[in-house]
């Protein structure tokens, strides 16, 4: 007994005060993060814990897609000086989060390693960037062999700037290889602890940006949460658990009248566009290898039902070139090209065109035939449990059914839809990948029309119906090299793609997927909204560069 | 002086059958593992497809990665290279990189995610299986009490956990608002050995591990009163009976036969309820190793779902060697077989 006793009291002493962390300072954040936290490292962005880059490591620019805008953010400005050279100026007082200087050598460091190891993922900025010149201690001048000006300002918002005391001397293995679990930036937040369910944010009190911006990250901590389910998400938002939610959720409408939540818009649609979401189609395959033949698809499918249906209103249908309505996309936007080649729901149409195509009921089956007779069958596929999207695909194939094609709706497991997509073994798939916001416009007929994916076994990047036509190839690399400020050279490349892709139809634009975003005003308040629009409110990985980070700026607690 | 012989003898007996049983477990190790092994690589796909799949970047970024990983990974060796580098890193206590939580190694995954499903499932699996036994036991053959009782136990069992989970979540949490609906311990605290730690982490369990107990208990339950009905009948009890021995002692001699089969279904259970928590951890949004097991078949991760199968594996085993050895003492007819006492 007297052991016990002895015992007990000795675990009694170890047992430490812990810290609870105060819930006013705090932002719990969800739906950027959907696996145990499991590296930190700004070279492994694809699975980094989603903040690495953004409040941890930070970027030159930052682009704000509601406004269209490049935000210098650890530069102080950059701009081409002439067409071959673009000019960076640092700014002044920069501080890494360990107290030594940001300085330009670490940004020059940055570059340089990915010249040297092949294998970091920005490496091939190396086959046309000629070199890096250091001006004076705050100044960098990129020569560009071949200014690709698009693909550099995307490359401006996305490589993060890495210390060169902390990265020098390590081979790339070590670099590729490494979880960083410790990572060391120059931001406003570090990572302070982490588990399974969630990685734990804290503040930077000596931020430059305090200073330098007048920029104050308003949350203490920024816990970001690890939610596997909708349900959990929607109760922890009824009950003020979660502040500031990025996940798809159903019932928005009640979610607002009954538990006050907070969305971007007060009525339909609710959240902002995230990407263009559509079917790419296989054009090896016959009968969808004719132009035409897609074309009447275009016009058969109703893309409202879908939007009704599926997403409850949260979503909008596309325009036909399938542009988003954000700024820095919108302005290209083609009117003429699209009201004279664009497509709507129009059934009649699409059967005068399978007529006329020779696509006729000859078996009396109630599906067409091909003009020699055979009938065929068509699949449309979306991984199975994207719950939205296998509503989606349904009424697509309801709707070709009803002009009398084929189609069947099938729904393989995510890691074979994957493999599909990738190797373009598909009659029509429905994607949204490689279509999503931007710094350039450039980025979507990219996506839509990927050049290189014709001919390699696999295409990660778009145009996954397999494409070819060596214009748009030309016009793709003509709009890469036309810079920003050339608006109106850029709209005329932009025309001249959106024609070929309203004639040619690899990939029809169906709706604008959403930036889901909900929050709760149970402790912070002052969420971005439409009426009061300061940031992009996404907090997945790669989108605090566009906003979240500025979320943290303005919302208040009491 | 014959009963010291007899069970020098029955040592030696025991000590070929635990040979055997030894031999027969390595021999099954080894086709599970290898089984483990190929399984993922003949799923159709590829591990590195799906991670380039989650990184929206430029085009020439991605064809970068896409080489990398392949060759960092091993994956375009041949197939016997990769099988045989597999064992020799197993020898090693080696289970490889994850794929899906790069660079992460599989066994710091799975050591991470394992106490937590442990954590919740042993305790509900050991007080369902007690109370499940006992209340099945106590049901059985009392008419009135058995006529209410079973269609509870059905229900429980019958009913779809997913669904029970997200009622239960949904009641207590949300409309009572009396325990937590997501996370092993409050999302304000970190995870240190203090009392306030203690209390949150049991404050977040009681929700998860109850609803457990009780889906697994009706089945237990019923498990146990049919067996109890049957022993009942057999011939012992009614010689038993007719002898005039109380219904109490009749019943204790039943339980003690009809526990054998069900300690067997335990056995099962155990080994394979390693990834049994999937739905607990999504219904209550809890870390464990179901999810992990999840997503690494969904993300074709090789190095994942080996590692996890290979926990599996060795669960099942040593539960059943346990339940080998354990029915020595429950069950007198074997282990009086062994010292040849019979």
């Amino acid at each position: 007994m007297k052991r016990l006793i002895v015992l007990l009291l000795i675990a009694l002493t170890i047992v430490a005060f812990a810290q609870t962390f105060d819930r006013s300072k705090t932002v719990f954040v969800g739906g950027g993060m959907w696996s145990p936290p499991s590296n930190w490292s700004p070279f492994t962005p694809w699975n980094a814990v989603t903040g690495t880059i953004g409040l941890v490591y930070e970027t030159l620019f930052l682009y704000d897609p509601l406004t269209g805008k490049f935000e210098p953010w650890l530069a102080e400005s950059g701009s081409w000086i002439s067409d071959s050279v673009f000019q960076i100026k640092l700014r002044n007082g920069l501080t890494w989060q360990d107290g030594k200087p940001l300085t330009i050598d670490d940004v020059l460091f940055t570059f340089e390693i990915a010249k040297k190891h092949t294998g970091i993922n920005y490496s091939p900025i190396w086959n046309w960037l000629e070199r890096i010149v250091k001006v004076d201690e705050r100044t960098l001048n990129f020569v560009f062999s071949d200014p690709r000006y698009h693909e550099w300002g995307q490359n401006l918002i996305s490589i993060a700037i890495i210390p060169k005391h902390v990265w020098e001397g390590k081979t790339q293995d070590e670099i590729l290889q490494s979880a960083n679990e410790k990572p060391l930036g120059s931001g406003s937040y570090f990572v302070e602890t982490w588990d399974s369910d969630r990685n734990v944010f804290k503040k930077n009190p000596n931020w430059w940006g305090i200073k330098l911006l007048g920029l104050d990250p308003k949350p203490e901590r920024v816990v970001v949460v690890r939610i596997l389910s909708n349900n959990v998400a929607i109760g922890m938002l009824m009950k003020g658990e979660l502040d500031w939610s990025n996940f798809f959720l159903p019932g928005i409408p009640t979610l607002r009248k009954a538990y006050g939540v907070h969305t971007w818009y007060e009525s339909a649609p609710y959240m902002l566009p995230a990407n263009t979401t559509g079917i790419f189609l296989n054009v090896n395959k016959y009968p969808l290898s004719i132009p035409e033949f897609r074309r009447a698809m275009a016009f058969a499918i109703d893309t409202s039902k879908i939007v009704d249906r599926a997403f409850e209103r949260m979503v909008t249908a596309s325009n036909p070139v399938g542009i988003m309505p954000i700024p820095g996309f919108i302005k290209y936007y083609p009117e003429e090209v699209a009201k004279q080649f664009g497509f709507k729901y129009d059934p009649a149409m699409a059967n005068k065109i399978l007529d006329e195509l020779g696509f006729k009921d000859v078996n009396k089956d109630g599906f067409r035939e091909d003009p020699n007779g055979r009938p065929f069958k068509l699949t449309i596929q979306c991984p199975y449990g994207w719950t939205d999207w296998m509503v989606s695909i349904q009424s697509i194939a309801e709707d070709l059914r009803k002009v009398g094609l084929n189609v069947e709706p099938i729904y393989p497991d995510a890691s074979k839809y994957n493999d599909d997509l990738f190797a373009g073994r598909f009659d029509i798939i429905l994607n949204n990948y490689p279509t999503g916001v931007s710094s350039t416009v450039w980025s979507y007929f990219n996506a839509v029309f990927y050049p290189a994916a014709a001919e390699s076994e696999y295409s990660y990047s778009g145009n996954f119906g397999k494409y070819k036509n060596p214009e748009v190839t030309e016009l793709l690399d003509q709009m890469n090299r036309t810079p920003l400020t050339n608006e109106e050279g850029i709209k005329k490349v932009v025309a001249k793609l959106s024609e070929i892709l309203l004639k040619e139809l690899p990939f029809i634009p169906l709706w604008y997927n959403g930036a889901w975003f909900q929050a709760s005003d149970a402790v912070w308040k002052a969420w971005p909204s439409e009426k009061n629009p300061y940031a992009w409110p996404i907090s997945w990985g790669g989108h605090w560069q566009l906003g979240g980070i500025k979320v943290l700026f303005g919302i208040k607690s009491e | 002086m014959v009963g010291g012989v007899k069970i020098i003898k029955g040592v030696k007996i025991l000590q070929k059958y635990l040979t055997r049983k030894i031999v027969v477990y390595l021999l099954t190790f080894f086709f599970a593992v290898t089984i483990d092994w190929a399984i993922p690589r003949f799923m159709p796909g590829n591990p590195i497809n799906v991670l380039v799949s989650r990184f929206a970047a430029l085009p020439e970024s991605i064809k970068v990665m896409q080489s990398y990983f392949t060759q960092a990974f091993g994956l375009d060796r041949p197939l016997l290279e990769q099988y045989t580098s597999f064992w020799k890193a197993l020898f090693r206590g080696d289970l490889g990189i994850s794929i899906y939580l790069y660079p992460q190694p599989v066994l710091k995954v799975i050591l991470e995610a394992l106490p937590y499903t442990i954590a919740v499932l042993l305790p509900a699996i050991f007080v369902s299986f007690m109370v499940g036994n006992r209340l099945g036991a106590f049901v059985a053959r009392k008419k009135r009490l058995d006529n209410t009782a079973l269609p509870i136990f059905y229900t429980l069992t019958a009913s779809p956990y997913f669904w029970f989970g997200i009622l239960l979540a949904w009641f207590f949490g949300v409309v009572l608002k009396w325990f937590p609906i997501a996370g092993a311990y409050s999302y304000l605290l970190r995870r240190s050995f203090s009392w306030t730690f203690i209390k949150s982490f049991l404050y977040h369990w009681i929700l998860p591990f109850s609803s457990l107990v009780l889906v697994m208990l009706g089945g237990w339950a019923i498990g146990m009163r049919n067996m109890i009905i049957y022993e009942l009948e057999a011939n012992y009890s009614r010689y038993l009976e007719s002898c005039g021995a109380s219904q109490k002692l009749i019943r204790k001699y039943s339980y003690r036969n009809a526990i054998l089969p069900q300690v067997t279904g335990l056995a099962i259970q155990l080994g394979t309820a390693v990834a049994g928590t999937l739905t607990t951890e999504i219904v209550f949004s809890y870390p464990g190793i179901g999810y992990i097991l999840m997503q690494g078949i969904l993300n074709q991760d090789y190095f994942l779902i080996q590692g996890c199968f290979l926990f599996i594996v060795i669960g099942v085993l040593l539960a059943n060697f346990i339940v080998d050895l354990f029915y020595l003492i429950l069950d007198p007819r074997i282990r009086k077989t062994y010292t040849g006492e019979v």
